[in-house]
């Protein structure tokens, strides 16, 4: 639904031009046309949809309001859905059908929105080009201009992020582990936001890196992030990390401006072999502020460079651990087999795909015996020293803005056969997770190819509305009306 | 220094073993769920989704169950950690849903304590306590039910244990059962474990190791599991035999875990060592560290029960009790309690005498607990209170107490009903008495000729004659002065 | 520390994901430059740094005792790809 935002389309559903119905039906036609090529859903849901969608109708009818009521949106496939079937896009879960629901799609079915499914995505989040999902790639909706190769969307939230780049939905929901919404927001031209650790709920999330997953939504424009994440967030007694804390009005932090608005500049995030347009992006967004009234402070993180690898042992040895529950027994896939721990080694073998089970080995390496001190110790130590960067920082500056992702989307034939040039891609996302910091990526401009590229900002604990004051400024000063390729040819 | 050696054929060998028992804390809930923690039920029926490991599911802690491992460590004298922590003890099994353990390894909750055991011949000895720390129990699996496969029920998984460890102090089966007996005391008294080995509530690992006194320890095996104290002991004495061997006759014991076959009466090799666990333990990013504060600790302090040691010092300053006897009245609260109605203000040797006597024969003759005595403490109470008013004598108060075992009736209200009141009238008993010196003359001879001995047939006959309901005192009198006439 | 096949197959086996034998080696190569990256960690002066625990935002929570869950049985069985009655099922465990 190219043609609405949530925003645009919430204003016309309470003056009653358009009905949740009609919007839902134009969302869906668009998922029959175009999911064929973006495969950007897993397990559509356009019945129960409907039928949701008719009842927010008749809602608005009977004068109930609600701060998404009758938004189509997408729903990554990692959040648990009450009857409809999550996966993570694993073969291991097979045909597991969750009878619960994650806190955070309660939060979003609680205000009102209707889901038309669930996205594709890497699996089990590992990834940063939605390659690893055993249901296939997602394609991302842009192509360099005068080209027809397929890109990818970034991952792991690729899925996600081609629906709503592709106008399949109004907005979708993220999660990011190491920069999972908001890489494949750059990639995608879309706005992704990861809030602050413990914002929004784990409970009902299949876990990547418990300590650092967090959900946040992945939207059109920066207007309905900061709707969509104040329906998402909120304290959930039953994740012992979530934060008992108001939730505030984004949305009317949205016009603060940035007058007076200290920005950091990291000098580390100039990291060799960046390109020139990224570089100039920065630059012009640096720019943007300044002519805002912001004032620009060069900072720095020391620690920067050792983000990648630190992630990399934390969230592996996490993740060792949580996908450990996936043995067959319970729910998911199973491959029969004599003896108990030959039915887990045929079971585990045949049901995660290679990424994953690298990432489980890895995980598992550097918590064994004789191990867990020289990795696992010894990263979260530098974990806190990355995390002592930012507080610091943060003492002489409100924001600060980088560049999102070191590259435009590239095609699935560029990408690197040596997985550590892969996880690069993460290495500007990957520090404020590490730090539990929010941060956002805002789409700023486009390549020298016609292809999307953001700027992130990342904000102190629990500052996201500073965050959208900011992001709203580069939002209007670059003026980013560009569409892609999917619309360019069709009628947009 | 306890003495126990066993004598092999290179000498004597002395045997070390530690302690690490399982008590399952006493709550509504399970530690991080809010499932059942009750036993028994339907199979699969005490879960939740999170004890079932589902994706997305997390742990919120129980905070009685916090609070029950910091009342056994204020029983067990023990440091209480302000700051502790859960880490994952990662591993694969049937009954253990998310494939890891939440325990607290690198940061438990209570530091060390101790434990002040008696043996038979009256030792103290003190047993040091390494550690306790909060875990999750594993869920049930079940092998007899199928050819081919076994059956998971997870009732069990998820149910707060206290894991205590003992240091390796402990040196003959004897000690271990007065450590596991004493330590299930506390526990009940506190009321954090309600201690039912068949149940499986408390179960020990047991850790033995042999040596030659005065050396260094030698490698020890881990009998897992092991659910009686009965077992424990035989375990201990079975595996320090076959260690003894394997070393005397040029072999080395392997670290290992093991398991007690108390049919076969023998210990077997439980994983083969290629299996070698490597458990990965790293701190539990779900959950937060426990961080308690003081002032918690103190209220949950002075609401503590007064404990078994505190409790028998105390029964035998006010009511000049013996050091055994204040044992065994103290080996549960209940009776502690049930003594203490009956003795408070009233005759405390007679109370005692007749609780360990007469009415535990009782309770043993009817099978019944202190639970469920079939005589309260107010109506024991009230029957020596016949005695000591001299309604009746000790001799019918027997009589009267198996009615009230049998009936339930009230002690007085049988007395009056069956006419068992004492009889404390001089002329009746002259009376009598003048009739058994007249029928015995003989006998009368013969004491007056310094047949002392003959004065108790005097008695029995007087007070058979009596129906057994005279003032034995009196009798007594009575009898001296009439036949010294 | 190179990861040889031995060290792949011990951790897949700590891990229980089956590893073919022919894998073992091309994997180990794999695992092994990804350990040899992360190893630039060793540089870095970590010297009375405390390990990060959490993010260090949420306070510790405790929940009530009290019974708010279980006695769904059928929520529980009903992914189980085999099940007998009230039960999950596994190949005999022979103890
Ligand atoms: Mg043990
Ligand atoms: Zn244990």
């Amino acid at each position: 639904m190219r043609g609405f935002t949530i925003a645009t389309a919430l204003e016309a559903l309470d003056k009653r031009e358009i009905t949740a119905s009609w919007l839902f039906d134009t969302c869906a036609n668009a998922i029959t046309t175009h999911d064929g090529t973006l495969n950007s859903f897993i397990t559509p849901t356009l019945e129960q949809g409907r039928a949701h969608a008719k009842a927010a109708d008749d809602a608005r009818a009977q004068g109930k309001t609600g701060p998404l009521l009758g938004i189509p949106l997408g729903i990554k496939d990692l959040f648990c859905t009450t009857g409809v079937r999550t996966t993570a896009a694993s073969r291991i879960l097979g045909d597991f059908v969750p009878p619960y629901e994650s806190t955070v799609t309660q939060n979003l079915l609680d205000a009102g929105a209707v889901f038309a499914g669930k996205t594709n995505l890497d699996e089990f989040a590992m990834g940063s080009g939605n390659l690893t999902s055993a249901f296939g790639p997602v394609q991302n909706p842009w192509k360099r201009t005068g080209s027809e190769a397929a890109l990818v969307p970034g991952g792991s939230s690729g899925g996600s992020a081609a629906a709503v780049a592709g106008g399949l939905v109004l907005g979708a929901t993220g999660t990011d582990t190491g920069g999972s919404i908001r890489q494949p927001a750059s990639f995608c031209g879309i706005v992704g936001m990861k809030p602050t650790y413990g914002r929004c709920s784990r409970f009902g999330t299949i876990a990547f890196a418990s300590s650092l997953d967090q959900a946040g939504p992945m939207t059109r424009d920066v207007t309905d992030s900061a709707i969509m994440l104040g329906a998402m967030a909120g304290f959930d007694p039953r994740d012992s990390t979530s934060v008992d804390r108001a939730v505030p009005d984004y949305r009317a932090a949205l016009e603060r401006g940035v007058r007076g608005m200290r920005v950091g500049i990291p000098k580390e995030y100039h990291a060799p072999g960046m390109s020139p347009e990224i570089e100039a992006l920065w630059t012009q967004g640096i720019d943007w502020l300044r002519a805002e009234g912001a004032e620009i402070v060069d900072v720095s993180l020391p620690h920067t460079k050792y983000g990648l690898p630190t992630y990399y042992i934390v969230a592996l040895a996490e993740a060792s651990s949580n996908l450990a529950r996936y043995d067959g027994v319970r729910f998911g896939k199973r491959v029969p087999a004599e003896t108990l721990d030959a039915l887990y080694e045929a079971t585990r073998a045949a049901g995660f795909g290679a990424e994953v089970r690298r990432r489980v080995l890895l995980g598992t390496y550097v918590l064994s015996a004789g191990y867990y001190d020289a990795y696992y110790l010894r990263a979260q130590k530098v974990r806190t020293l990355i995390q002592r960067d930012f507080l610091s920082a943060f003492e002489n500056v409100d924001v600060l803005l980088t560049p999102t992702a070191p590259s435009a989307a590239f095609a699935t034939n560029e990408v690197p056969d040596d997985p550590v040039q892969m996880y690069l891609n993460d290495i500007f996302t990957v520090p404020a997770s590490m730090a539990g910091v929010p941060a956002i990526s805002v789409p700023a401009g486009l390549d020298g190819q016609g292809l999307p590229l953001g700027l992130q900002l990342i904000g102190k604990f629990f500052d996201e509305e500073t965050l959208y004051a900011a992001a709203r400024v580069l939002e209007r000063s670059a003026g980013f009306t560009h569409v892609p390729a999917l619309w360019a040819g069709a009628a947009a | 220094m306890s003495g126990y050696r066993i004598e092999g054929s290179t000498g004597l060998w002395e045997i070390v073993v530690g302690l690490e028992v399982h008590a399952q804390v006493i709550s509504q809930a399970k530690l991080f769920s809010g499932a059942s923690a009750s036993y028994g039920g339907e199979p699969n029926t005490h879960v939740s989704l999170i004890d079932a490991g589902f994706p997305g599911m997390l742990p919120v802690l129980n905070a009685e169950c916090v609070a029950q491992a910091v009342r056994t460590g204020l029983g067990l004298n023990a440091e209480i950690n302000l700051f502790s922590r859960f880490d994952r003890k990662n591993y694969f099994y049937a009954d253990l849903p998310t494939g890891y353990q939440i325990s607290q390894f690198a940061h438990p909750i209570i530091g060390t304590g101790t434990v002040e055991i008696e043996l038979a011949d009256g030792t103290v000895r003190h047993i040091g306590v390494t550690r306790l720390h909060l875990e999750q129990d594993a869920g049930k699996s079940m092998h007899d039910q199928d050819p081919t496969r076994s059956f998971i029920d997870l009732n069990r998984a998820g149910v707060a244990l206290m894991e205590i460890v003992s240091e390796p102090d402990i040196r003959s089966p004897e000690e271990a059962g007065a450590y596991l007996r004493k330590l299930r005391q506390i526990l009940r008294y506190l009321g954090t474990c309600d201690g039912n080995m068949e149940e499986g509530s408390m179960r020990a690992d047991v850790n033995v190791s042999v040596r030659k006194p005065g050396e260094e320890f030698r490698t020890r095996c881990e009998i897992k599991n092991v659910n009686s104290i009965r077992f424990v002991m035989q375990a201990i004495e079975v595996e320090a035999a076959r260690q003894i061997e394997v070393w005397e006759s040029g072999g080395t014991v392997d670290q290992e875990t093991r398991l007690f076959d108390s049919a076969r009466g023998e210990t077997r090799s439980l994983r083969s060592k290629e299996d070698a666990h490597d458990y990965r333990y790293f701190p539990d990013p779900d959950l937060l560290p426990l961080v308690i504060e003081q002032p918690w600790i103190d209220a949950l302090k002075a609401a503590l029960p007064e404990l078994p040691e505190a409790k028998r010092a105390r029964l035998e300053a006010e009511y000049g009790i013996t050091r055994y006897e204040s044992g065994v009245l103290t080996v549960e609260q209940a009776v502690a309690d049930f003594y203490e109605t009956v003795a408070r203000d009233a005759d405390a040797r007679l109370a005692t005498n007749w609780i360990l006597g007469d009415f535990f024969a009782a309770l043993n003759r009817t099978g019944r607990s202190i639970e469920n005595s079939p005589v309260s403490a107010q109506a024991l109470r009230e029957l020596l209170g016949l005695i000591s008013d001299q309604t009746i004598n000790g001799k019918i108060a027997k009589d009267v107490l198996e009615i009230m075992v049998e009936t339930g009736e009230a002690p007085l209200q049988i007395v009056d009903r069956e006419g068992l009141r004492q009889v404390t009238d001089t002329g009746a008993i002259d009376a009598a008495i003048a009739d058994i010196l007249a029928a015995n003359a003989d006998k009368v001879a013969e004491y007056r000729s310094g047949k002392d001995k003959l004065f108790g047939f005097f008695v029995g006959q007087t007070m058979k004659a009596m129906k057994g309901k005279a003032n034995p005192a009196m009798v007594n009198d009575a009898l001296k002065k009439q036949l010294a006439e | 520390m190179p990861l040889d096949a031995q060290t792949v197959r011990r951790i897949a086996r700590l891990a229980r994901i089956g590893v073919a034998d022919d894998e073992l080696v091309p994997l180990g190569h794999e695992l092994d430059g990804i350990i040899g990256w992360v190893e630039q960690l060793g540089e870095v002066d970590v010297d009375g740094v405390p390990p990060m625990i959490g993010t260090g935002l949420a306070m510790p929570r405790l929940r009530e005792d009290a019974v708010t869950d279980g006695n769904r049985r059928e929520d529980v069985l009903s992914n189980a790809p085999d099940r007998v009655d009230a039960y999950f099922t596994v190949p005999k465990v022979v103890e």
